[in-house]
């Protein structure tokens, strides 16, 4: 039987369907042996077997494969293997801990101080396995496991030292995955935080020199000129493999700091005449980062060249995209070579281009209004037209319709050119036969754009004949329009303004003229409109069995209808968003004038924080990769690495080729050196003025005052647990009378979520409870949260706060002054992506943080509760430990939930008690508590997809801080 | 992370196939057609590792018989490449010299160390003696 099931197995592995056979399986897994139970499917009862063997693989099959169902029945068993004395059993139960918590995290949130434990195992096996829970914990809150780092830290070291058992070791270097493991981690703690990062390098240097055990490296300063050097190594190295991670290593490095591919110049131009497709390709991605205005040409010739060599759809896709986005980043250099290179782009790539290609060319040509454009235009005219006259049967599709538009739009611009040689060559492309209908619309879009006279306006005539008969809808009807506006030229005038060709057209998107319509509509019986998904949701709930009780169908149905009458507010308010986006606009384009007169500073600031900020973020990030490879590298080539070092890397070239490559060199890097000039001065220039800034008018000073405030932000702001808009650049300063200084940001996209900014100028100074009564009136009446140092710097303070409105959570945010001179004027921009970005994924995950600051209190009588309670269909039902104070251990456990996120008691029953709470008006959560073997019993239900879980979570969290 | 790991001979026959994404069967034999052709079609001197579409494949070669594993973009490509030749030397004190024929006729087996050693697509124990454990032990068990 075992042998068959083997055998099923293989054939499964080859492709044929073996579905049958699965029953079998499962029939084979509760009889027999071990063996028979490993090669069928596992069934739960295993797990209270004593065998060792049988739970081991038990365990095994847990963390493969588990429906989520199932996890609070077996959660406690494999908790209870934690504590087994046999270290595989240990283990197992780790990894099966991990998979419980991929599958459903906040199931497992109780038994993260055994996750700690396992960490501190002393078996190395139970150890490495718990870093997978931590890799993933980190990964989702870097914040929260900042106090691991030591620990980590000292892990790495024993193990780079050398303590594990001897088995451990991998070709004589100790336990290699387990040090990148180490390492991945510690790169994720180590971003954006200095003090941790300091921690490790340390640790970080010991592992380097260890792994880089043949090469002398002598220590230089900055960890940067380390990891160059190590990656220098890498590219050298004649082998093939380690030739394609150094290049990969340095690819992630230039992008903190093009300087550093200098040294490298020559390896990068070798490995460019490389005969494998794959390091070719690695390389340019190599060139693309150091890529500047004076290089741009040099280095798209080298991607087209490639793109002409390559065979690989996606390649050609994702290579094509780059020379594109290139191309149009310096557009105005040369506009020959721009357009031609666009024009390789367009027939290389074929149809094969990501739509959006073509439309940023297009827009890129139509914008502006300068003669540079003009001479753009004129320029793609030309080419097009001599492309047209030659054999154009070749060109893809998308080319094609490009071409067209050009030639609709910009061939007036040509004056020597008659609109009718034009529409012949267009007519032409409608009688090739690879044309596609899209094509040929676009081409009688274009011909209707021209309006010829004269001999053309037969053939025009002649055109829209044959296809105003077309089985195509859409051809047909560009086909009406071509005759009807070609034989009207007044119309033609009207609706193709040549001269107001760039105002952009306004669109009613509220769609606003048809609403007239809808009422009558409505009025006459129809059903209101649904959103696709609403309509597919009902479909499918149709479909659904039914298995609420027949009585409650109807309050589904009711909600239901409520849900499509509230689209319309929406549907409205989000017009009045756009109408409110396009005064924005304006607003920031007068902004980008202001900046493009102070474009050399922005250059300047940028420089700077490269050297001050990002190069060491880099640092941690980059480190692990590095050593993680170089670390198993010496593991392979311990034996050769001696005897290959000894002789040069690079065979010498023959001098005249080596000339040539030089030469190429060159032109590939320069605008590198000379930036790294521009940037040591300007780092120096920036720093004067930071000493002082309490006197001067100048613009710099401000601009890297609020920069250097700008990189302060975001560590701080994470720990206080807040949402702080990041208050990013200008601030001006000046010499005026203005105590008080209150602008109105614009509202954050997000309906609910008004952000307020009102700055307070508290020359008192610092963080004093009293920030809290300088709330705007209309807002102290209403309960805050506390008021939160965000951060500080020199003299400015800035704290927050939340407020809960009726019907949104205002964020205040308070800027005071804490030194002793008058801060006259400040200008404040708020950039509230954070908050945006948690609110729009609402309806799939609400967020714990969104929940916390917008959970309010919903007061409901008793009656008003059991009615809804009934109506709830999502529900989460969890065990959490009750708080003991002395008082009635329930009605303290509710005063803590109470306070700490404002739900409210509706009554206390016994040991029983109902609680309900609301996000908002419409998004209810009741829950229901009962006192229960020392345990308190809560029970959650909501209208909301997974608000009892995102709830729950939270009431875990707010119990367990205290 | 892993996404799976192949084990194929040179006329393109799979002797192993493990996911550790769902991947529906009618689209397994597609993409490891493709992946193989990939990796037979290289030479001695190109590098071991293939960017295919959204993830990369690290493959070597044993005498007739090519392990693929293919890895999302975030992986370590040396440290999985070194990882096939720890797979294949676990291999090797297992059956003592191991050979395509073994492979086909113990796929049990091979499975289970390949289950000790990777988990859900990630790496969880390179440790041979520690691999080895489980297996030892239930061969004890069906020989006693």
């Amino acid at each position: 039987m075992k042998e068959l099931m083997v055998r099923a197995i293989y054939c499964e592995m080859l492709g044929y369907g073996v579905s049958f056979s699965y029953i079998h399986a499962i029939k084979l897994a509760q009889q027999g042996n071990v063996l028979e139970k490993r090669v069928g499917v596992f069934s739960v009862i295993l797990l209270h077997d004593t065998n060792l063997i049988e739970v081991c693989m038990a365990l095994t099959v847990v963390s493969q494969m588990f429906p989520k169902d199932m996890i609070p029945a077996i959660l406690p068993l494999v908790e209870e293997k934690l504590n087994h004395p046999k270290e595989i059993i240990r283990r197992k139960a780790v990894l099966a801990l991990y998979k419980f918590y991929l599958i459903a995290p906040n199931q497992v949130q109780h038994i993260h101080n055994k996750f700690r434990k396992a960490l501190c195992d002393k078996d190395p096996g139970v150890m490495s396995a718990s870093l997978h829970i931590y890799l993933q914990l980190i990964q989702e809150n870097p914040e929260g496991y900042k106090d691991l780092a030591p620990s980590f830290v000292t892990i790495l070291k024993q193990v780079v030292g050398g303590k594990l058992p001897m088995d451990f070791n991998y070709h004589s270097v100790p336990a290699p995955w387990l040090q990148i493991h180490l390492l991945r981690i510690l790169s994720l703690l180590g971003k954006n935080d200095q003090s941790t990062s300091e921690i490790m390098y340390e640790i970080l240097d010991e592992s380097l020199r260890r792994a880089e055990m043949n090469h002398n490296i002598t220590y230089e300063d900055t960890f940067l000129l380390k990891a160059a050097k190590c990656i220098g190594n890498f590219v050298l190295s004649p082998k093939i493999n380690l030739k394609y991670l150094g290049l990969k290593a340095l690819t992630y490095v230039v992008q903190q700091d093009p300087k550093l591919a200098l040294q490298h110049q020559m390896t990068i131009i070798e490995c460019l005449d490389h005969s494998d497709l794959i390091i070719k390709r690695e390389t340019l991605e190599l060139l693309f980062r150091i890529t500047n205005d004076q290089n741009v040409t040099v280095i798209v010739e080298k991607m087209l060249d490639f793109l002409r060599i390559s065979e690989d759809d996606h390649t050609t896709i994702d290579l094509v995209g780059k020379v594109a986005e290139l191309a149009e980043k310096y557009p105005y250099k040369y506009n020959e070579w721009f357009i031609d290179t666009m024009n390789t782009v367009f027939s290389l790539g074929g149809d094969l281009l990501q739509p959006d290609i073509p439309n940023s060319f297009l827009k890129l040509l139509s914008e502006g209004d300068v003669e540079e454009d003009k001479k753009l235009r004129l320029f793609a005219v030309n080419s097009y037209i001599s492309l047209l006259q030659g054999d154009s049967s070749k060109l893809p599709q998308r080319f094609l319709q490009v071409i067209c538009w050009v030639l609709g739009e910009y061939s007036h611009l040509r004056e020597d050119l008659e609109p009718g040689v034009v529409v012949r060559l267009l007519a032409k492309l409608l009688d090739m036969k690879s044309s596609s209908s899209e094509t040929k619309c676009w081409v009688l879009m274009a011909m209707t754009k021209l309006c010829p006279g004269g001999a053309a306006l037969a053939l025009v005539h002649d055109v829209s004949e044959t296809y105003s008969s077309s089985l195509d809808t859409m051809l047909r009807q560009r086909a009406q329009e071509l005759q009807i506006l070609s034989q009207d030229s007044e119309l033609q005038a009207k609706v193709l303004p040549r001269s107001a060709s760039m105002e952009p057209v306004e669109v009613d998107s509220s769609l606003s003229f048809l609403d007239g319509f809808v009422s009558e509509a409505l009025a006459a019986g129809a059903a209101p409109y649904k959103p696709p998904h609403q309509r597919q949701e009902e479909l499918s709930r149709s479909k659904a069995l039914n298995l609420e009780p027949y009585g409650l169908s109807l309050p589904i149905s009711i909600s239901s209808c409520s849900i499509t009458d509230r689209q319309s507010p929406t549907l409205l308010s989000i017009s009045s968003g756009l109408s409110g986006d396009s005064t924005d606009f304006s607003h920031k384009g007068s902004r980008t004038g202001y900046n493009s007169t102070a474009l050399k500073l922005d250059g300047v600031k940028r420089l700077w924080g490269r050297d001050g900020y990002l190069a060491q973020k880099e640092q941690t990030e980059e480190a692990p990769r590095i050593e993680a490879a170089s670390a198993v590298r010496s593991a392979d080539q311990l034996g050769d690495n001696n005897a290959l070092n000894s002789q040069t890397p690079n065979p010498t070239p023959s001098p005249e080729c080596d000339q040539e490559k030089q030469q190429l060199a060159s032109s590939l890097f320069v605008g590198l050196a000379s930036q790294s000039t521009v940037s040591s001065g300007s780092a120096e220039q920036i720093t004067d003025p930071l000493v002082s800034p309490s006197d001067g008018s100048d613009n710099l000073l401000y601009k890297s005052l609020l920069d250097s405030l700008d990189l302060d932000v975001s560590p701080p702001e994470q720990t206080a647990g807040l949402v702080a808009p990041n208050g990013s650049c200008d601030a001006e300063e000046e010499p005026a009378d203005a105590d008080v200084k209150e602008i109105e940001t614009p509202p954050v996209r997000d309906e609910r979520v008004t952000a307020e900014a009102s700055p307070h100028d508290d020359p008192d100074g610092s963080k004093d409870p009293s920030l809290a009564s300088h709330l705007p009136a209309e807002l102290s009446a209403l309960s805050h949260s506390k008021v939160t140092l965000l951060f500080s710097k020199q003299n400015l303070d800035v704290s927050a706060c939340h407020v809960q409105k009726e019907d949104s959570v205002v964020l205040v945010v308070f800027i005071s002054n804490c030194s002793d001179s008058f801060l006259h004027q400040i200008r404040l921009q708020v950039d509230s992506e954070e908050l945006e970005v948690r609110h729009a994924t609402e309806n799939l995950k609400i967020s714990s943080f969104s929940l916390i600051v917008s959970c309010r209190a919903l007061r409901l009588s008793t009656e008003e509760y059991g009615a809804m309670w009934l109506a709830f269909s999502h529900d989460t039902k969890q065990n959490l430990t009750l708080i003991h104070d002395g008082r009635d251990p329930l009605a303290a456990t509710l005063d803590v939930l109470k306070r700490k996120l404002q739900l409210h008691v509706v009554e206390i029953i016994g040991v029983e008690a109902i609680v309900a709470c609301c996000l908002q008006q419409d998004q209810p959560c009741l829950m229901h508590c009962r006192m229960h073997a020392g345990m308190l019993a809560v029970w959650l239900r909501s209208p909301v997809p997974d608000l009892p879980d995102c709830l729950l979570y939270c009431c875990q969290r707010a119990l367990q801080e205290l | 992370m892993i996404k799976f790991v192949l084990m194929v001979n040179q006329q393109g026959q799979t002797r192993l196939s493990k996911y550790y994404e769902p991947v529906e069967l009618s689209k397994r034999a597609a993409l490891e057609a493709v992946a193989v052709r990939c990796c037979l079609s290289r030479g001695k001197h190109q590098c071991s590792f293939v960017e295919y579409k959204d993830f990369k494949l690290v493959y070597r070669q044993y005498a007739a018989l090519y392990v693929v594993v293919g890895v999302s973009d975030s992986e370590n490509e040396l440290s999985i490449y070194e990882l096939i030749q720890n797979f294949v030397e676990v291999l090797d004190k297992y059956f003592s010299r191991v050979s395509e024929l073994d492979i086909m006729f113990n796929l049990d087996s091979v499975h289970i160390i390949l289950d000790e050693m990777i988990q859900n697509g990630h790496i969880v124990e390179t440790n041979k003696s520690r691999i080895l454990a489980p297996l030892t032990a239930i061969d004890k068990m069906a020989d006693g």
